[in-house]
């Protein structure tokens, strides 16, 4: 699905504290499976999702997204391209406040033109899939923390991305949540979507959902299993 | 076209709420926005109300007006002075004018007393202005008396007033019959103050001011497009110079606006970063920022028209007339016709939704370029 | 000089656009030098960034340029009040000798920005951004044009005196005098119309062939058709479409029609007549980069909704021409 070769990405390029925070990666994605990165803090996971997920542009190196070099792409491009194929669920949910949990639902398809009708009818059948139904109209800062998570994952999804993206999903999550979560996660990957994760958790990385575990150091790829 | 359409009314949507949720800030720079296009539309409005009354006045006077110069000083048409021009082609109609200034010791101002000619006034009789109304609180049937510059007392009844239109000019008239004009002032018999003269084809005019010249060396014809124009430059002169005044306040206007959309909260910061995050392009969110601009602009531009309008047309432009009428102190209050120019409001929309994008361009620039990665690092 | 507030605010849009222009020059040719859209490096990726802002930002000096043109007639037109012999624009740009380049230089940056709007619009729908060092040489090179314009302006405000005595459009168009203007003026009626709809119509047809076939050949020729049209529609309302709204034998001014006297019926006529011209134009033009790589699909698009744009345009306004002469009480025809 994605194929990335000698991944590069330096920050503060050309100056004194110049710092490669991914070193030649090479990686393949497999479509419908999920995989896990992990590694060590400062290990560059962070920096490889956003390039995975077309966030940022790698310093050098090809990003092959279904066999098409998109490493050269102008960001208009590229985010019409993350739109139409990626989700994204961050660390911290990153919702807006003062805005309704199916406002922010339909944020992210705000580019896209669609009649607000539908999706509206999407984002409340996404709600109400992860049993948000009855708060659509909830402010997210009165929603607790799993709610907050279940309102970002249906934002992840209202475009009907065939890959999603998450960044420490559970690190603020207690082992409850996470469970719930992991459940979550499980009925999407039955769905068929391709998910590209990041975690410190074992309980994540460990469990029967993930298919495929890369393990970073140092920008590096040091094993993958 | 459609997703289009589509994809700007979601901008707008975003742009209503987010303006909603920063009420306060937003306000602020709204109700600024709003008085700074309300005192130049006031300037604009009330100057240009002035210039258009004095045209219309101008307009209904002689094209030219023909005095006696004495020493180079202005004096009165002796007998014979007018038959002395003889026919000139193009001269439509040419009759001598009585009037002049008297001074009102009672209430301090000034009136203009005038023996018209095609109005019938019996002697003893007197027609007045408004303002004259006003200030001595006359009315038709009343009786007044003035005391001449020879100290006799005259008085007289008033048969009428003038109606309120226009009163420009027709605020301090008073009008009485020749005779009466001629005791009052002493003006000796066939003696007149100046002559008015009309002119069919605009084209002549020029050509019978110089023949006028010609023929009377002493004479010096005044015409009306010259006193026009005068006029015009005069009040675009004195707006002129209240706008650059307000340059001023313009340019502090743009520096708040910077400032104001420079300084993004930090909440404002995350959002524009989560945008960008899930899926919007810069572009996009320079798009939502331009309509957030644009609601502001017509918002504070409407407002400020709208309160303006009202300010000079209804309320008149209490706040600042002392500042541009500078006509005699008759006049405490005139109204002036209502009239929009389309000119004036293109360029009150210059003078100020221009400077405001401009300034804001480089603060939604810096803000919608944030990159789409920042909200994954705490 | 006459301090007048419209002229402030054309000065204040002709220097801000200016000093804009300058302000983004070093970048345009930072551009020019060092725009690589395969690199990944922080300067590539500052440089795109910043394409952004100056893409803006042009745009913006265009919009201004194009309401600027509107307000230097209009302003031009309300100043003949203050100047002997001067009942319309015309008077009012004859004053001194900078009025009339100073009108068409602005017409021109008119035409120009149209032209840099279309080519931005085209070039940010190819993904590799293939125009982007062209865009940024025309705005590099239209520099000193801005800076004329604003030269041009400055003199001719600066050069106002009142009590010049002016000639106005009775003279500039009477058919007798030695211009240009006044040889279109004297174009019998009869030609001239045929001439007129002839090349309007055929403008309106090319257009319209490009907007359904879009090949390059029916580009080219719409683009053609487009300025042949523009001058035939200019010589038309000097040549008879005044006559018709003055109902007046002799009066072949392009700028009364302008005036309220004449209830603005001119900005019926020369609103849709300049979108035509800038839309055809601009679509012709643009066919010079349709055999680019990543252009083979947006220009053919692009350029065909362009000529839609003309043909409708000209279609709207050889209709509102051919109303104002039916309704016209002068008979010049038989
Ligand atoms: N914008 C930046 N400027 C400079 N250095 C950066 C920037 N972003 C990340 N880095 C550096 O790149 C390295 C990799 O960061 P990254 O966030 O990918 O690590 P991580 O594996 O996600 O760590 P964690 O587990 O703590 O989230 C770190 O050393 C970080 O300091
Ligand atoms: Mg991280």
């Amino acid at each position: 699905m994605l194929e990335l070769t000698n991944i590069r990405k330096a920050f503060n390029q050309g100056r004194h504290n110049e710092y490669w925070a991914l070193d030649g990666i090479e990686l393949a994605i497999p479509e419908k499976q999920v995989t896990a990165l992990r590694g060590p803090s400062g290990s560059g996971k962070t920096t490889l999702l956003t390039i995975l997920g077309c966030l940022a542009r790698p310093t050098e190196g090809r990003v092959r997204l279904k066999g098409e070099d998109i490493s050269g792409l102008p960001e208009r491009f590229l985010t019409e391209i993350r739109r139409q194929t990626f989700g994204f669920i961050f660390q911290q949910f990153n919702l807006v406040r003062g805005m309704s949990a199916i406002d922010n639902v339909i944020l992210s398809a705000y580019p896209t033109g669609r009649p607000r009708k539908d999706l509206l009818l999407k984002a409340e059948s996404l709600l109400a899939g992860v049993d948000l139904g009855h708060r659509r109209d909830a402010k997210v800062e009165w929603l607790s923390g799993g709610e907050q998570q279940r309102v970002a994952i249906c934002r992840a999804l209202i475009n009907d991305p065939e890959l999603l993206i998450a960044d420490e999903p559970t690190a603020n999550l207690d082992t409850r949540l996470s469970k719930e979560f992991l459940a979550i996660l499980e009925r999407l990957a039955d769905s068929g979507r391709t998910i590209v994760l990041t975690s410190h958790d074992p309980m994540v990385v460990e469990s029967d959902v993930v298919d495929f575990i890369v393990s970073l150091r140092d920008g590096k790829i040091v094993d993958e299993k | 076209m459609n997703t289009w359409i589509e994809k700007q009314r979601h901008l707008i949507d975003f742009t209503l709420a987010s303006l909603a949720r920063r009420k306060g800030k937003n306000l602020g720079l709204l109700f600024i926005y709003t008085l700074l296009v309300f005192v130049l539309a006031s300037v604009a409005l009330y100057t240009h109300a002035l210039r258009t009354e004095a045209q219309k006045v101008l307009a209904g006077t002689p094209e030219i007006v023909l005095q006696r110069l004495v020493a180079g000083r202005h004096d009165l048409i002796p007998p014979g002075y007018i038959e002395q021009i003889g026919r000139i082609r193009g001269v439509q109609k040419k009759e001598g004018r009585l009037w002049g200034y008297y001074y009102d010791s009672v209430v301090k101002a000034n009136y203009t007393f005038m023996a018209p000619r095609d109005l019938k006034i019996e002697r003893g009789e007197i027609i007045v202005g408004p303002a004259l109304e006003r200030s001595r609180g006359l009315a038709a049937g009343n009786g007044i008396s003035f005391r001449s510059y020879s100290g006799e007392l005259h008085t007289f009844i008033i048969a009428d007033v003038l109606p309120q239109n226009s009163e420009l000019v027709s605020a301090d008239l008073v009008l009485m019959h020749e005779a009466d004009f001629r005791a009052f002032f002493k003006y000796p018999e066939g003696h007149f103050t100046d002559v008015a003269m009309s002119v069919a084809n605009p084209q002549e005019i020029k050509n019978v001011a110089i023949k006028l010249m010609d023929s009377l060396p002493d004479s010096r014809p005044i015409l009306r497009d010259e006193v026009l124009r005068t006029y015009a430059s005069i009040f675009d002169w004195r707006e002129g110079i209240m706008l650059a005044l307000l340059s001023a306040a313009i340019l502090a206007f743009g520096i708040f606006a910077w400032e104001k959309a420079a300084g993004l909260s930090a909440e404002e910061k995350r959002e524009i970063g989560i945008l960008k995050a899930i899926g919007w392009e810069t572009g996009d969110v320079i798009k939502m920022k331009f309509w957030e601009g644009l609601l502001i602009s017509l918002t504070a531009f409407f407002a400020g028209y709208v309160a303006a309008y009202l300010h000079v047309f209804h309320f008149d432009a209490i706040l600042f007339e002392s500042v541009l009428k500078g006509w005699a102190v008759l006049y405490p209050r005139f109204t002036l016709p209502p009239h929009i120019d389309g000119l004036q409001v293109a360029t009150l929309f210059f003078f100020t939704v221009f400077p405001y994008t401009a300034a804001v361009l480089v603060p939604i620039w810096r803000a919608a370029t944030t990159d789409p990665d920042t909200v994954m690092r705490g | 000089m006459i301090f007048q507030p419209a002229i402030i605010a054309l000065l204040l849009a002709a220097g801000l656009s200016l000093f804009m222009l300058l302000v983004a020059s070093p970048f345009a040719v930072q551009v020019i030098r060092h725009w690589d859209i395969a690199s990944g490096s922080e300067q590539q990726l500052k440089l795109e960034r910043l394409t952004y802002l100056f893409s803006t930002l042009v745009a913006f000096v265009c919009l201004v340029q194009i309401l600027a043109a509107l307000l230097f007639v209009f302003n031009a037109d309300k100043m003949s009040v203050m100047f002997v012999g001067a009942m319309c624009a015309v008077g009012a740009l004859n004053v001194n000798a900078y009025g009339f380049p100073a009108l068409y230089l602005q017409l021109a940056l008119f035409f120009l920005a149209a032209l840099w709007l279309a080519i931005n619009h085209a070039d940010s729908r190819a993904r590799d951004y293939p125009l982007v060092k062209l865009k940024y040489l025309l705005l590099l090179a239209a520099i000193p044009l801005f800076g004329l314009s604003l030269y041009l302006q400055l003199q001719y405000f600066l050069g106002l005196k009142a009590d010049v005595i002016t000639s106005c459009c009775g003279s500039m168009f009477s058919t007798d005098a030695p211009t240009l203007a006044s040889e279109m003026s004297a174009l019998a009626p009869q030609p001239a119309l045929l001439g007129f709809y002839g090349t309007i119509a055929a403008a309106v047809l090319l257009s319209a062939w490009h907007w359904r076939q879009r090949g390059d050949l029916s580009g080219y020729a719409a683009g053609l058709g487009s300025l042949a049209a523009f001058v035939a529609a200019i010589a038309g309302i000097l040549a008879f479409v005044s006559l018709y709204i003055y109902e007046h034998p002799n009066h072949h001014c392009p700028f009364c029609i302008l005036k309220p006297d004449y209830d603005y019926q001119g900005y019926w006529l020369y609103v849709p007549l300049f979108a035509a011209a800038a839309a055809g134009m601009s679509a012709g033009a643009l066919r010079c980069f349709s055999r680019r790589p990543s252009l083979v699909h947006v220009v053919p698009q692009f350029t065909a909704r362009l000529a839609g744009i003309a043909a409708l345009g000209y279609l709207l306004f050889a209709l509102v021409a051919s109303l104002m002469i039916w309704r016209s009480n002068l008979i010049l025809l038989d």
